[in-house]
């Protein structure tokens, strides 16, 4: 006859097996769709480009080191990517101002959203998202439909006399900017409203109370209680804009690429999917060294000022 | 001592407060006036709704009222942002800022108005040790008690040394002996900083205990301003009476009235002495109030007879409620003793003799 203890780790045993089993589904679908295609992407880094685009299953490190290198066609020397790291700074700076700017028109936004009664706070969220429910092309098009040349914006500028010619804006680094803005402000605006509605305006008053004008509400009270919320936007706006290729490509034209657009190139085009799997990998470890180290800072900041 | 010559600190003056506009429109405070002296622990008292927060709030400029001034020492403070007025608040909330520490929450306000960085540290140690917190300068407010989060938003809104320190319903959060504790601390402390208190509160016990002078509030109006001592024993109006105590109404026939003393004719033809509120009918039906523990029941004689209905023991106490021969019931509170029970049983016939000088004869 089997002793208490023994049913009692027979049990256990039988519980442990049947939380694997019952795990199983929610594991294959990690697996399948998230970890397993960036493995496919990380095995063709090393294989040899076809000729036709794909692969050969061969091995091969010259994937990785065209992302730092390029070969000289004549002597076959290796001398620095540097297009590559300028692509790249690009990407980085248009990134950049792209968060910050969502960040300053989102912000007002979210702000106005959260401080509207409870009943329409619904609809200003809903007329926030409903952009999303368009096709990013068609989106992006519309954009380029206002700032182009003969687009509305400079017609009207025209019309007021404000201008004697239109502005260049369509191919430029704003162009894509400003597409970028519109396209992922809600991403900044959702997260900042999750935050801002949770906040106790209580606490806004007793900022008031105790002689804070409101700028320094703003500043030392509203802005270090909806901090997550600024994380998260700026992190949902940051990574999708330093990966973006579609409005690049439309607003920027051939002539301002940016990473995505590079990506893209050596997939299609450029035939060299090894070296588009190898940049798309690096760009993925940057994006997580740099989320590391900001989400790091943003909360010892927090343990120091809280 | 010699007395000081009253000064006032807030002076409010025909203050009317409409939320709302058109058919919506709301008249949270209907033309308020009222003085609340320096130095003075003055309580607004009434239900939820009567207006008592928002007298509070405009006070403090979280709202600005629809006509009328608000006072301090002499200047309208009305149309001043809240970051202006030398007024800070105790929130029924405590609204404790909770990215900051204990002595930065009670830094803040003087912070704000660009003190040196010695000058705050030396008066949030001042501030920590007059509210006895100094043990726990750094914690976070999220890691300490309701009591200390309680003294800490005290500390806070108390270190700039405002004018005026506005307390809304700050008790309210508390367990019963933790308020008690707190009512004789806010007393301390309103004695040690000499600060005008205007204290919030829905609790009539609250208010009696610590006030100097207590405003009754219904309905956006004040009904009466008086010391609690006023209040409890000379209320004005029937809500007053009926609001703050137990207490019996009875119908009466005004008879003499000289001054403020008058004698009154009892249904059962008894007469019985009685002081007037001002401004109550000089002749005709009145109502009168006689609070239970000035009558006595008595197995005959008294003013009034009934039979007894209940007996309702708590503790210092016995209520005993008599049903009246002319209609309604009446109660009498007695003070209990360990060796004597009331004396009385349900069923009984008995008399009530009222004292003296118990009843008051109401306004309305």
């Amino acid at each position: 006859m089997a002793s208490a203890s023994e049913i009692a780790t027979n049990r256990e045993r039988a519980d442990i097996r049947n939380r694997w089993l019952l795990s199983t589904p929610a594991l294959l679908i990690i697996f399948l769709a998230g970890t397993g295609p960036l493995l496919v992407v990380l095995i063709y880094s090393f294989l040899t480009p076809g000729p036709y685009g794909d692969v050969i299953w061969k091995f091969s490190t010259d994937g990785w080191t065209g992302v730092f290198f390029q070969r000289d066609i004549f002597d076959d020397t290796l001398s620095l990517a540097d297009a590559h790291l300028q692509i790249f700074l690009r990407s980085v700076k248009l990134s950049l101002i792209t968060t910050i700017l969502a960040l300053i028109f989102g912000f007002p936004t979210a702000y106005f959203i959260a401080t509207r009664p409870q009943k329409t706070q619904a609809l200003w969220l809903f007329l926030i998202t409903i952009p999303f429910w368009t096709n990013l092309l068609i989106r992006t098009f519309a954009v380029q439909e206002v700032i182009r040349n003969e687009g509305m914006l400079n017609t009207i500028l025209l019309n007021l006399g404000l201008i004697n010619s239109p502005i260049q804006i369509m191919f430029t680094d704003w162009a894509v900017a400003i597409g970028m803005i519109y396209v992922y402000l809600p991403l900044m605006v959702l997260p900042l409203y999750a935050s801002m509605e949770k906040l106790d305006f209580r606490l806004v008053e007793a900022g008031y109370d105790l002689y804070a004008t409101r700028l320094k509400v703003l500043r030392r009270i509203i802005i270090p209680l909806v901090k997550p919320g600024i994380v998260a936007g700026s992190i949902l706006v940051f990574i999708p804009s330093l990966g973006a290729y579609v409005t690049p490509r439309v607003l920027g034209g051939g002539r301002n690429m940016m990473f995505g657009n590079l990506i893209e190139l050596q997939f299609g085009q450029g035939r060299n999917w090894p070296l588009g799997a190898a940049l798309s990998l690096t760009l993925m470890v940057i994006v997580m060294v740099a989320l590391l180290f900001y989400v790091r800072n943003v909360s010892r900041d927090e343990r120091r000022h809280g | 001592m010699p007395e000081k010559p009253v000064r006032s600190a807030i002076d409010v003056r025909g203050v009317r407060k409409v939320f709302g506009s058109g058919a919506d429109a709301v008249a949270a405070l209907d033309t308020v006036s009222v003085v609340i002296n320096e130095n003075e622990f003055f309580t607004l008292l009434g239900p939820s709704g009567c207006g008592k927060t928002t007298l509070l709030r405009l006070i403090a400029g979280f709202d600005f009222p629809t006509d009328g001034q608000i006072m301090l020492y002499g200047d309208d403070i009305a149309p001043l942002p809240p970051y202006k007025r030398p007024v800070n608040t105790v929130f029924q909330s405590y609204a404790l800022f909770p990215h900051m520490t204990v002595a930065e929450n009670i830094g803040f306000g003087l912070e704000m108005l660009g003190k040196p960085k010695a000058e705050v540290t030396a008066r949030v140690d001042e501030m920590l040790k007059l509210v006895r917190m100094e043990n726990l300068r750094n914690r976070k407010t999220s890691q300490i008690s309701g009591g200390q989060q309680q003294r800490v938003a005290l500390a806070r809104a108390l270190a700039p040394q405002p004018k005026v320190l506005l307390l809304d319903e700050p008790l309210s959060a508390l367990d019963y002996k933790l308020r008690k504790d707190m009512q004789i601390e806010l007393k301390r402390l309103q004695a040690a900083t000499g600060i005008t208190f205007i204290f919030v509160t829905h609790d009539q016990e609250e208010a009696l205990t610590m006030s100097d002078r207590i405003a009754v509030m219904s309905n956006g109006k004040i009904l009466q301003v008086g010391s609690p001592w006023d209040i409890y024993d000379k209320p004005a109006v029937r809500f007053v009476a009926d609001f703050i105590g137990e207490t019996n109404f009875l119908t009466a026939r005004l008879g003499k009235v000289d001054g403020g003393k008058a004698t009154v004719t009892l249904p059962s033809g008894k007469t019985l002495p009685a002081t007037v509120a001002e401004g109550a009918a000089r002749s005709g039906d009145v109502t009168i109030v006689v609070r239970p523990e000035h009558a006595q029941v008595k197995k005959s004689g008294g003013q009034l007879s009934g039979t007894v209905e209940n007996i309702i023991y708590f503790g210092t106490d016995t209520n005993i409620h008599v049903k009246l021969d002319e209609g309604g019931s009446f109660i009498v509170r007695q003070q209990n003793s360990r060796s004597v029970d009331t004396g009385h049983a349900v069923g009984d016939r008995v008399g009530i003799l009222i004292a003296e000088d118990a009843a008051q004869v109401l306004k309305d």
